[in-house]
């Protein structure tokens, strides 16, 4: 009994490609992001602040339409990425992960900021003190205390660009195997009526982000008892 | 005196309100083809009966789903007939109000002026880095497209290259944007008056695909709505039908 038409499967392995992709490149850029603005006393510190937390607030057609005009031909990224050779990002998987960048940003950056924020100074003014090089305390001071808002991040994000679906929808151009990841698949179901297809692939979407919720609260709370005990 | 003041207040206000009872509002559900159109012909109808639209644009298939899941339309302007007739199977439209208001052309169109000639052989050269098209499940201009290149025997080489609009506004947005270079659009989308906006197209013969003959239908829900009776009335009017030739449309 198939459950899953091979069309389905193929939207799932691509989402969760897009999504795992997405949460390492924003591992990556995301961490000194959230470090500079942990740390720094800058003037940018709010401005900065609030331009990585927009998309939490902006419409998916906003980002999605903004997207579209930049990576376009005539648009400064699409110009640039056309000079590289790259060519041009909208409809490709490479534009995908661009386009959920930018829309799990904030999930990324914020509770990795926190983590940094409360663990305070005094751990790294240690680690000088022994003569640890800023890297050696990063990695083995910062990143044990802060783990918890690493974890938080990286699931999050995870999570987050999963059920992406209005910027998907806006630059993806709906390209089975490319761009056309579950939540678009499930939409598209729908508008053709298909209904109990939709059914199956939306349980397992409901079923997927219950998961990833519960086990992300018994983690922080795990680790909340540790770090009282 | 004091009297007949209030006794012309209230003269007013009845005649506000008999003004506001006698235009009427109606929802209308468009396929997204007939958006430029739609605005022309509401336009008409505020101004010779005062009665107004709104509007909801979308693919076919798209508000055929709507409307059988209760969505408050009281006309749907399709852009074919099975739907408006399934929906007439289905009870969900008024008994004998359908009609065909337009028959639509599909364009191969490009934003570039000189990317499309006027055979079309730009999609045989495959000198493109994307072709754009309606989801053919949904929206009639995708599946007629489907069936051009079908005739045209260049499904499997077309087929890499193909991005998928969920209507016919999506589509167009894709090629006006330049994200896709060449695209299968609506002639009413890049006509303006009865002229090219601006680009270049391949008006595709007829032969390549069936008529894309869009018929109207006057909904349940709109069944004793003024408005709604109004649009109907007025798109069989022949001077509407003039307006909407201009956009590309047969009649």
């Amino acid at each position: 009994m198939a459950l899953l038409t091979s069309s389905d499967l193929q939207a799932i392995g691509l989402t969760l490609q897009v999504a795992a992709l997405t949460t390492v490149i924003l591992l990556l850029v995301g961490t000194p992001l959230a470090w500079w603005l942990a740390r720094t006393r800058s003037w940018l510190k709010k401005p900065m602040g609030a331009l990585v937390a927009m998309p939490i607030v902006l419409p998916p057609s906003v980002l999605g339409f903004y997207l579209l005009v930049f990576m376009g031909p005539n648009g400064t990224v699409g110009q640039w990425t056309q000079s590289l050779g790259l060519g041009l990002l909208p409809f490709t998987f490479a534009g995908l992960v661009v386009a959920s960048s930018f829309y799990s940003l904030p999930f990324m950056v914020q509770p990795i900021q926190n983590a940094f924020a409360n663990m305070g100074t005094r751990p790294l003014e240690v680690a000088a003190s022994l003569r640890a090089s800023p890297l050696d305390a990063f990695f083995s001071v910062v990143v044990p205390l802060c783990k918890p808002g690493f974890v938080t991040g990286a699931i999050m994000c995870f999570a987050h660009t999963v059920g992406e679906f209005g910027v998907v929808l806006m630059v993806g151009g709906n390209i089975p195997g490319v761009t056309r990841v579950v939540s678009v698949q499930i939409y598209d179901h729908v508008e053709a009526m298909e209904y109990s297809d939709a059914h199956r692939l939306a349980a397992v979407m409901l079923g997927f982000s219950f998961v990833v919720l519960l086990a992300l609260h018994v983690y922080n709370d795990a680790q909340r008892k540790g770090a009282g005990a | 005196m004091k009297l007949r003041i209030k006794n012309l207040t209230s003269g007013t206000v009845a005649l506000v309100f008999s003004a506001v009872c006698l235009a009427d509002q109606a929802q209308v559900a468009v396929a997204a083809n007939f958006a430029e159109p739609i605005k022309a012909v509401a336009a008409v109808l505020e101004k010779t009966t005062g009665h107004t639209l709104k509007v909801t644009l979308g693919s076919t298939g798209k508000l055929y789903a709507q409307i059988k899941n209760g969505a408050p339309f009281d006309v749907l302007l399709a852009a074919n007939t099975a739907t408006p007739a399934a929906l007439e199977s289905d009870g969900l439209t008024t008994p004998g109000s359908r009609f065909s208001y337009a028959t639509g052309k599909l364009l191969l169109w490009s934003a570039d002026a000189n990317k499309v000639d006027a055979r079309g052989d730009v999609l045989k050269s495959g000198n493109f880095r994307k072709v754009a098209y309606a989801n053919p499940k949904t929206a009639p201009y995708g599946a007629a497209a489907v069936q051009v290149m079908d005739k045209l025997g260049l499904t499997s080489t077309l087929t890499p290259k193909l991005v998928q609009g969920e209507s016919i506004g999506q589509t167009f947005n894709f090629v006006h944007t330049g994200n896709a270079e060449l695209g299968f659009v609506a002639m009413s989308q890049v006509l303006e008056g009865g002229k090219l906006k601006g680009g270049s197209m391949w008006l595709i013969p007829q032969a390549l695909y069936s008529p894309i003959q869009q018929d109207a239908v006057l909904l349940q829900h709109g069944a004793n709505n003024p408005a709604a009776q109004a649009l109907m009335k007025l798109l069989q009017s022949p001077n509407i039908k003039d307006l909407i030739r201009s956009y590309g449309y047969d009649i």
